[in-house]
């Protein structure tokens, strides 16, 4: 048998340096050709761009709540998109309800607050009931059991809920204040964008100020450092993981209902799949256990899957570009689990494991 | 207080809790009314009604087992079983309340109660755990608050949709009907009825369990293949319609359902028989045993003589319908035999196994096809293209390994679930819709042609899966048992103490995903030859999920397993028609439940049996 290792040379590092090197050719050959072609103005690129972020955003706050049960578990909730699918479809019917009785236009602020809150404790309980009925008995368990539980878990509770609700689509009602477009020096972007962005963005605010300021925060810290010493402490670890799931799952609900503002359209049983694992791209693009990483993974992954198409696939003579926004994804994935693990911020934790 | 603290009452009452939810639950999904579709002992019981009384009586049994470890005697578990029965029935007796005209104001009602009732239990928890006054309010108002707006939001969904099933679409019409027991109009004999039926299923369940031995077991034996039978009454039929005459069949089916009579013969029979077996079954096994080694191996060639008879047969058998399914099963056990190389052996867990499938299907369907994408228009016969599908599979597995080889657990996992995702979206593509036709996909793909004659029937293409299959299980089992075969299952338990022993692991997990890829690919080249259309819909992640699950199901790591997983989770959904929608929801809880209860699958590998016998926790995927 030939030798696949020698000690100066080894085959698997010279087939992803040429992998690394012919992807950078490609981005480079293909932005160059787009940009020196003019085919997309620089007003559409910055619309690209807010689109990418608001998408973003609520990527990011789906990819919190990976990375609060990985920073904690040291496991990948696999079923963190259906917790938000689940958030996102129930509330559809609290939308049109909202929408019925006119309350949704009247007061459209206070209905998205309940709209989000609503959302947020309906997936929370999801994420609770699947953390005690599935992960809590194989705590401790070889870490492709949980994994294999997750994926399980993601599909059956896929189908419970097109049990539960149907399998059509189904749309959230328009809310008129999120209606049309501010100018900004003759460059015209959606207000719907600008709310999602910030709404997201108060959320994740939120988010930082509970896990660095208050005492409950102060004790995620410490289980997700070191749960025996946490557990001296007095700390009661399955309280402290019960919460974490909670508060993973109540971001991933209000994010399911400000993607429904975002795009109205199409919410069934299968729409958190891909942002199910396009979030964990996030938070592995910002480094996986990392909260501000998340976030920052979350806001770069919307960008680059709103600009990548456009930009390199386009300038590389692709047809329909667009369709392979997915695929722009799916290697922003592979391509940082190969090359960067542990995430642009980088992360204690993905040393040990990747 | 006492009594309802008791080790005994709480565990009625927990059983009792799962059991009714259970019911509850197959409900809200509209299992129980699409079951009720199918009836398994004719104008007597459906397979939906059937479920409604599986729970209770199931339950029943189990729980008298727990209340007699308990130290309880036969009163209490008879008295147990019925508490779980009626308790069965509560959750789905208040839905079909809250469903009813009469009784809508109950879950109104109740929806505004919920959030007070909540909050003073959080807060009477609080407060006996002794928490100060002030804080205690603080949190009988945030839990109030919280709860009122999930649950008074609720109530005005309901309000203004009117009902529940404007909702809950499946807690329907249908619904109502099966779980009254046809008394749909007379909600308070329906649900009198449905009460009654199923505490007398729980009382059933706990007599059963204190019946002696051999009675028991027949009974259990009887029941289970007569239920079996009656379930599966189209596929009963359509083997026997090959067998028997059409006056026989009409005696025993009509339609597609057991008669009365047939099915109460069949439970007869196969509870003598199964008291036949609980009698005298020890002694059989026991003077198999004893016969001497020559005598076996005799029995043994013998034995294996009517297995590849049997094999070779059974499209003969079965006809036309179920020899269709028997192909796809073998498509399966194909894929689960490949994929098992590489989680089961090695432990890398390849969610992207669907890249292989579709890289057969699509070189097959590409190379062969007289349409106008064919690129040879039928130059190619599938003979010659079968092993340049392999090949390219195995191009392909190893095209995807090189850059994953680093990782480990569950980043690989997700790396590969990552390239199922991207090669399913080129798929569909408009970039590669000129060379594999985007969402049309390929079509007019011929069949295979043996000898002159067109292998256009499942009957024939069967045999090309059995010997594809065969050739993989022989292999598989070589694998097992080889150098490469230790390597890997060295590198599944630890990899850096297998790279400290000195094995190559980058050549070691190359191979094993090649290897993997390998058949993948010839499965997909024999679906496509099958179909005769390649869409790009028939490569979804659903199809990584279906092998994973029949892997873990079955075993890991197990040939025999993969087979009888394949044949259950395959087999089933295609002959059982009702159950295709469910299938999915029933994959995702086995999965659960195979990683919680029985990791190591239903027919273990002798391997990871041997683990758990002696103590030593099975590692099986990816230890770390």
């Amino acid at each position: 048998m030939f030798k696949w290792k020698t000690d100066e040379f080894s085959w698997v590092d010279f087939t992803i340096d040429v992998l690394r090197v012919l992807i950078v050719l490609g981005v480079v050959i293909g932005a160059w050709n787009t940009l020196s072609s003019g085919r997309i103005s620089l007003a559409q690129w910055v619309n690209l761009f807010a689109a990418g972020l608001s998408q973003g955003s609520i990527y990011a706050l789906i990819a919190l709540g990976y990375t609060l049960v990985y920073g904690i578990l040291l496991m990948i909730n696999f079923a963190h998109g259906e917790v938000f699918m689940a958030g996102a479809f129930t509330t559809v019917f609290f939308a049109e309800a909202l929408n019925r009785t006119g309350f949704l236009n009247e007061q459209p602020l206070l209905s998205i607050l309940l709209m989000i809150i609503f959302a947020g404790l309906v997936s929370m309980t999801v994420a609770i009931l699947l953390e005690r009925v599935a992960y809590r008995p194989l705590r401790g368990s070889p870490r492709l059991v949980p994994l294999i539980t997750a994926i399980g878990a993601s599909f059956f509770l896929q189908y419970t809920f097109r049990g539960l609700y149907g399998s059509g689509f189904k749309a959230y009602p328009q809310v008129k204040m999120l209606q049309g477009v501010i100018s900004v020096g003759g460059i015209n972007i959606p207000i719907v964008q600008i709310f999602v962005f910030c709404s997201a963005l108060v959320l994740m605010l939120g988010l930082y100020w509970l896990v660095e300021r208050t005492r409950i925060g102060k004790a995620m810290r410490a289980v997700s450092e070191n749960k025996e010493v946490a557990r001296l402490m007095g700390i009661d670890i399955d309280w402290v993981i019960m919460f974490t799931f909670g508060v993973g799952g109540f971001l991933a609900g209000s994010a399911g209902v400000i993607n429904g503002m975002f795009r109205p359209q199409g919410v069934n049983f299968f729409m958190g799949f891909i942002p199910g694992i396009k979030a964990f791209t996030a938070a592995v693009l910002g480094g996986i256990g990392n909260i501000p990483g998340a976030m920052l993974g979350g806001l770069f992954l919307g960008v680059i899957e709103a600009i990548g198409p456009n930009l390199v696939l386009a300038g590389l003579g692709i047809p329909g570009a667009n369709q392979l926004k997915d695929v722009i994804a799916f290697t922003m994935l592979v391509l940082v689990l190969i090359f960067r693990p542990q995430g642009i911020l980088g992360e204690r934790l993905a040393e040990k494991k990747a | 207080m006492n009594l309802l603290r008791s080790q005994t009452s709480k565990s009625i009452l927990v059983l009792g809790a799962l059991s009714g939810a259970f019911i509850l639950f197959t409900g809200a999904v509209g299992m129980i009314a699409a079951f009720h579709e199918r009836e398994v002992v004719d104008r007597f019981i459906s397979l939906g009604q059937l479920l409604l009384l599986i729970a209770p009586f199931v339950t029943g049994y189990y729980a008298a087992g727990k209340l007699r470890a308990l130290g309880e005697d036969a009163p209490v578990l008879l008295g147990g079983g019925m508490a779980i029965g009626l308790m069965t029935a509560i959750p789905s007796v208040i839905l079909l309340l809250f469903n009813s005209d009469e009784f809508r104001f109950l879950l109104d009602l109740t929806l505004r109660l919920i959030p007070f009732v909540a909050a003073s239990i959080v807060a009477w928890r609080m407060y006996r755990a002794g928490n100060e006054t002030q804080a205690v309010i603080g949190i009988w108002l945030l839990v109030a608050v919280l709860v009122g707006i999930v649950s008074f939001s609720f109530a005005l969904i309901f309000e203004i949709k009117g009902d529940l099933r404007s909702v809950l679409v499946n807690i329907n019409r249908d619904w109502v009907e099966v779980v009254t027991f046809d008394n749909r109009k007379d909600l308070a004999r329906g649900i009198g009825t449905f009460a009654l039926i199923s505490v007398a299923a729980g009382f059933a369940g706990s007599i059963l369990f204190l019946m002696p031995a051999v009675p028991r077991r027949a009974l259990i034996y009887g029941l289970g293949v007569t239920v079996l039978i009656g379930a599966f009454g189209e596929t009963a039929r359509l083997i026997l319609q090959e067998n028997v005459d059409r006056d026989t069949l009409r005696e025993i089916f009509r339609r597609d359902t057991l008669r009365q009579n047939a099915a109460l013969a069949l439970f007869i029979i196969s509870t003598v028989a199964g008291c036949l077996w609980a009698m005298f079954g020890r002694q059989a096994r026991e003077s198999f045993s004893n016969i001497n080694v020559s005598q076996r191996r005799s029995l043994n060639i013998i034995g294996l003589a009517v297995f590849v008879v049997f094999m070779l047969a059974l499209p003969w058998l079965i006809g036309r319908t179920l020899s269709d399914v028997a192909v796809t099963i073998g498509i399966f056990v194909l894929m689960g035999l490949g994929l098992n190389i590489a989680i089961g052996l090695a432990g890398l867990l390849d969610l992207g196994y669907l890249t292989n499938y579709a890289v057969g299907a699509y070189i097959l369907a590409v190379l062969t096809s007289i349409g106008p994408l064919g690129l040879f228009k039928g130059t190619f016969s599938f003979w010659m293209v079968i092993p340049l599908a392999l090949l390219a599979a195995m191009f392909a597995g190893f095209l995807f390994a090189v850059p994953v080889l680093r990782m480990r657990g569950d980043y690989l996992a997700i790396a590969t679930l990552g390239f199922g995702e991207i090669i399913g979206k080129l798929a569909i593509s408009d970039w590669l819709k000129p060379i594999i036709g985007g969402a049309q996909g390929v079509q007019a793909i011929p069949k295979p042609i043996f000898l002159g004659a067109e292998l256009k029937n499942p009957e024939q293409l069967y045999y090309i899966v059995l010997v594809a299959s065969l050739v993989c299980l022989f292999v598989s089992i070589r694998l097992n048992n080889s150098r490469t075969g230790r390597q890997w299952m060295a590198i599944r338990e630890d990899e850096d103490v297998a790279t400290a022993m000195g094995i190559d692991t980058a050549r070691a997990k190359l191979l094993a995903f090649t290897l993997s890829a390998a058949t993948g690919g010839v499965a997909g080249a024999i679906f496509a030859a099958k179909v005769g259309t390649v869409f790009p819909n028939s490569f979804t992640v659903f199809v990584s999920i279906n092998v994973l699950s029949l892997i873990i199901v079955g075993g890991i790591a197990s040939n025999p397993g993969i087979v009888v997983g394949a044949i259950v989770l395959i087999g089933m959904p295609e002959l059982l028609r009702e159950f295709s929608d469910f299938r999915f929801l029933l994959y995702g809880a086995l999965l659960i439940l195979m990683m919680i209860k029985r990791p190591q699958g239903l027919i273990p590998s002798k391997i990871v049996t041997h683990e758990v016998r002696t103590g030593v926790k099975p590692k099986l995927v990816g230890a770390e």
